[in-house]
């Protein structure tokens, strides 16, 4: 599936749940089956800087696509992180650099796009778009397989 | 429940009705800044209607009239704390700016190297950042009093730890996180049985318990305007008129000066000498209706009443069964810092929030003492006079809201 085609397939998840209370709990559902981020990269290195709750993000490129795998110490947080993996991770940098990712407001989470809100939702997105830049640039330059 | 004209007092109060998420509004971050009763909305714009001018130096009415109002709240601030005399209130910023103000201007004339501040861990961080940077620069030590289980000050600790080093001792009255009062008057005795001044920071007691100057006898006494029903930006700093003579100014400029020539300035007297430039005059009117508010419910009705909501709120989130309350002191103020089981406070404050519930979640600027407790955060719920036992039911409603949605939670 296309970035585009994950982000609709979420909102039309999201959309089965009338009451925002429902969502959440879908979104306590989502955070609960993230794999589990390896314990080693639970350190300051890998911290996404600008959330309130603790974010790790951890990212593997194999054969021109990204892989990312995270962990917060939050729910709501690590939910979030959750949905971005899912729309995101297995995509090449590029599909990555280039995607809009319109479909939080869509889902009915409104509150967690403010710019205000330090759930570091802005800042999760930019640290994935950032390792895809970075990826892109190793590529060219003739790299292959490796982590960051 | 004592008599207490909750309701008519709502009504002073415009921001409450109002509300959020499509729910009622319920402000439990009282610890945090209170809300403004009609009297000193009105005051600030009635300031602005009628007497807005520069103040001390002008001949004209207006700056005259300002003035004397100005002058006239620094004598109710004086009475209202019962200091000896009007020259020892100082207005500031806020009790921020009167603990950097303290910290410097004490700093440069009585620290050396090797000395020592007594501070306690559960301190607020403006308790404990301006005396941790001045004794870096002055080589000096801050030295954390430690704390029991329960929230309580450890008392012989505290003996032990005073000696011929220590220069200050600055203690809070009331802690923002646990609600602990502290025996301060206790504090101040045994510190100047060794001639150690004390500070006391006043932010979160002053709207609770008021205070009286000379019956706890401290060198230091500091408070915020915006926790105390007044505007933001103004707050008071009390000084021993002793000490606020011997220490230098601390901001210098215009208003502070008595003469300035251009090599050298002779300094203004007291309480001048520490008011550097066009002072918040806005902000003086304004508390000068809080504190007008304040005397007129009377301080001792509002500790009665803060005092039931706060014995029926902890025995509604005891009766939860779940509910770990931080700090459990014998004597408290109107706040409960708590966790919901396993689950993070922001999570819970997500939540509560969407519940129309304005609550504090975070190291609420106490980073030392979270960290004591080896806690994550927690959710703060701090109440005022305004507040009513509905609105608790409603903050137990929000609770078990949390606990449905993420109750499995292990994270």
């Amino acid at each position: 599936m296309t970035i585009t085609e994950i982000q609709e397939q979420i909102v039309s998840e999201f959309s089965l749940f009338e009451e925002w209370e429902d969502k959440y709990s879908y979104l306590d559902d989502i955070a609960r089956s993230l794999p589990k981020l390896d314990e080693n990269y639970k350190t300051e290195q890998y911290v996404i800087t600008g959330c309130q709750s603790k974010v790790w993000l951890h990212s593997d490129y194999k054969d021109g696509r990204i892989f990312f795998t995270a962990d917060s110490e939050t729910s709501t947080t690590k939910g979030i992180v959750s949905l971005l993996i899912r729309v995101l991770s297995g995509h090449t940098p590029d599909e990555i650099l280039n995607a809009d990712m319109g479909f939080i407001e869509k889902i009915g989470l409104r509150e967690h796009l403010s710019p205000f809100r330090s759930n570091g939702l802005t800042s999760m997105i930019k640290q994935m778009k950032l390792y895809a830049l970075a990826y892109k640039t190793k590529s060219e330059v003739g790299g292959q397989n490796s982590d960051i | 429940m004592v008599s207490f004209p909750v309701n008519k007092i709502r009504e002073d109060f415009p921001i409450l009705h109002q509300k959020v998420y499509g729910r009622p509004l319920v402000y439990f971050d009282n610890a945090a800044s209170t809300q403004k009763p009609v009297q000193v909305i009105r005051a600030i714009s009635g300031y602005y209607e009628t007497d807005n001018c520069n103040i001390h130096r002008g001949v004209h009415f207006l700056s005259q009239r300002a003035t004397e109002a100005y002058e006239e709240t620094r004598k109710m601030v004086q009475r209202f704390i019962n200091a000896a005399s009007s020259n020892e209130i100082i207005f500031t910023k806020g009790t921020t700016e009167s603990i950097n103000l303290v910290a410097s201007s004490f700093g440069k004339q009585y620290i050396s190297p090797g000395d020592e501040v007594l501070l306690s861990i559960m301190e607020h961080h403006s308790n404990i950042v301006p005396w941790q940077q001045m004794c870096i620069e002055k080589g000096a030590k801050v030295k954390f009093i430690p704390i029991r289980e329960n929230g309580e000050l450890d008392m012989d600790a505290f003996r032990k730890m005073v000696n011929e080093r220590t220069k200050l001792v600055a203690i809070t009255h009331v802690s923002n996180v646990l609600g602990t009062i502290n025996p301060v008057k206790e504090i101040i005795a045994i510190a100047h049985s060794y001639n150690i001044p004390v500070l006391i920071d006043g932010a979160q007691s002053i709207s609770h318990l008021g205070a009286d100057m000379q019956d706890l006898d401290c060198d230091f006494y500091c408070f915020s305007g915006h926790k105390m029903y007044a505007p933001m930006g103004i707050g008071v700093l009390y000084g021993k008129e002793k000490f606020l003579e011997a220490i230098p100014p601390y901001q210098s400029g215009g208003e502070m000066i008595k003469e300035v020539f251009t090599d050298h300035t002779t300094f203004n007297e007291l309480p001048f000498k520490f008011e550097a430039g066009t002072p918040n005059v806005e902000g003086v009117y304004g508390l000068h209706a809080a504190i007008s508010y304040l005397q007129g419910l009377g301080m001792e009705n509002i500790r009665n009443y803060e005092n039931e909501i706060l014995n029926y709120a902890t025995g509604k989130l005891n009766a939860m069964g779940d509910i770990r309350i931080i700090g459990t002191a014998k004597e408290k103020t109107s706040l409960i810092s708590f966790l919901i089981g396993s689950i993070h406070p922001y999570d819970a404050g997500v939540i509560i929030d969407k519940m129309g519930i304005a609550v504090r979640t975070g190291h609420h600027c106490a980073m030392p003492l979270i960290e004591w407790y080896k806690i994550p955060a927690t959710v703060r719920a701090s109440f005022a006079f305004y507040n009513t036992v509905e609105e608790i039911d409603s903050l137990v409603e929000a609770i078990q809201k949390v606990r449905k949605i993420f109750g499995r939670s292990t994270i």
